[in-house]
């Protein structure tokens, strides 16, 4: 079982929660929370650049033309 | 362009001008020897295909790994990417240790730096990842043969290996290069490991309809017995490409690593492999990396469900056939005729074919990959 932590949410979000994952997959309140923010982290982590240099990215284009997929 | 999974493209190649010392150094070193899979995923790691990874699991991620399907820090992840040594090669060695890593070759590739050594249980392992303990299935077979203690930590590349695929191997930071400079913003990535028949070819037009590009990656490596050797495969889908599909539209490249045959998790697996490659969104067919009757023919579709921060968009597609009254490959969502219209693409029959050295029907696979398939005496992995 993984470690888990308590954060805190308004009584009436967490019953209005509670009353929608009724008769779905979602077991528990804390289900609910941690898929919404993970799926929320997921587009905000999409959002970042590509990490490699401008000096790397002609570097690469060399060998792909090399190679002739350019 | 997606980002690589977890944010960074991961980068262990050893500077070229630290290559040469590192060889020398490696010859000083206590050494571990490695099978050839277990090369090829060093490889993976170090050129980012396994991102976030740098190194072989520790305990805390192993299990996290096991049990949560994700790693420590909460990024999905379903494969344990580990290596296995023995009590005799672990003898001496420890925590803060550099070990050289030696290919099947006897040539030194990596070097290791030792973060953890702990041991594991088969049991567990193969239950969780294979769903099964059965040695029938070919990856608890793997695992029940595997060594007795597991060794986390970093790895550096010192030399990339040579094989006989080489124009076909990019990096995943040339890919996502080679996507850029087509003009690419979305890409569907395709796994098989397979030669490819009308029906793969239906699934592969279908998703490219939707996106800019195609991204073909055939698995390179240990299959088993039955299986199209590589060779083939590649052979067959050159053919295939040359002959009917827009070369702008479509890359291939090989991904070297071995079928683990775990189903439902090595799809996950395989989606996050192919997002680091830059494609947004990936193929999965039924029974994916499936084997026998181990999984639910859907599971591998399913299980996606629980991963809504995979950040790669996952594109299920139906069992297809070909219909007699439809003309044309289909699936039973868009085909309204009943099953004595259908032409199952059946592995078996195409293998006795084969063997036979008959051409399959042109409905089921197209005339120039049979031509290069029946190049071969013995097309199948022994």
């Amino acid at each position: 079982m993984e470690k888990r932590k308590t954060i805190e949410v308004p009584e009436a979000l967490y019953d209005r929660i509670g009353a929608r994952i009724r008769g779905t997959e979602f077991a528990s309140v804390s289900d609910y929370v941690t898929r919404v923010i993970r799926e929320r982290l997921a587009v905000e982590e999409n959002q970042k650049p590509q990490g490699y240099t401008k000096e790397e990215e002609e570097k690469v284009k060399a060998r792909l033309k090399a190679l002739g997929y350019l | 362009m997606l980002p690589p999974h977890g944010g960074k493209l991961v980068d262990r190649v050893l500077p070229t001008e630290r290559q040469q010392g590192a060889l020398e150094e490696a010859g000083k070193l206590p050494q571990l020897n490695v099978g050839d899979d277990l090369a090829k995923d060093i490889e993976n790691i170090a050129f980012g295909a396994f991102s976030p990874l740098e190194g072989f699991l520790c305990e805390n991620d192993y299990m996290s790994v096991l049990h949560e399907k994700r790693l420590s820090n909460d990024l999905p992840w379903t494969l344990p990417i580990v290596l296995d040594a023995s009590k005799g090669e672990l003898k001496g060695l420890k925590q803060g240790d550099t070990v050289a890593i030696i290919d099947p070759l006897k040539e030194p590739i990596a070097l290791l730096d030792i973060e953890q050594i702990f041991p594991f249980n088969r049991e567990e392992l193969a239950q969780e990842v294979f769903g099964t303990t059965d040695r029938a299935h070919p990856g608890v077979a793997k695992t029940c043969a595997m060594k007795d203690s597991l060794v986390g930590g970093k790895v550096s590349l010192i030399r990339m290996s040579f094989d006989e695929f080489q124009k076909y191997r990019l990096r995943p930071i040339e890919t996502r290069v080679l996507f850029k400079e087509k003009g690419w913003r979305t890409i569907v990535g395709f796994q098989t490991r397979n030669i490819p028949h009308m029906g793969h070819e239906y699934v592969q037009k279908t998703a490219l309809t939707f996106v800019d590009g195609l991204f073909i990656n055939p698995v390179i490596g240990k299959k088993k017995s039955g299986d199209f050797k590589d060779e083939v495969i590649l052979a067959a889908y050159e053919a295939l490409l040359r002959h009917y599909y827009l070369r702008d539209r479509t890359v291939m490249a090989v991904l070297r690593t071995e079928m683990r045959y775990a189903g439902p998790r090595e799809a996950i697996f395989h989606a996050i492999v192919r997002k680091n490659f830059g494609c947004t969104h990936f193929v999965v067919g039924r029974d994916h990396a499936g084997v026998g009757k181990y999984y639910p023919p859907y599971a591998a579709q399913e299980i996606f469900d629980e991963f809504p921060d995979l950040g790669i968009i996952p594109l299920p597609f139906k069992s297809f056939f070909y219909c007699k009254r439809c003309e044309s490959v289909v699936n039973e969502k868009i085909c309204p005729h009943d099953s004595t219209q259908r032409v199952d693409f059946s592995g078996t029959d195409l293998r006795s074919r084969l063997i036979r050295g008959e051409s399959p029907p042109a409905e089921l696979v197209r005339p120039e990959v049979a031509e290069v398939l029946l190049r071969w005496k013995n097309p199948f992995v022994e």
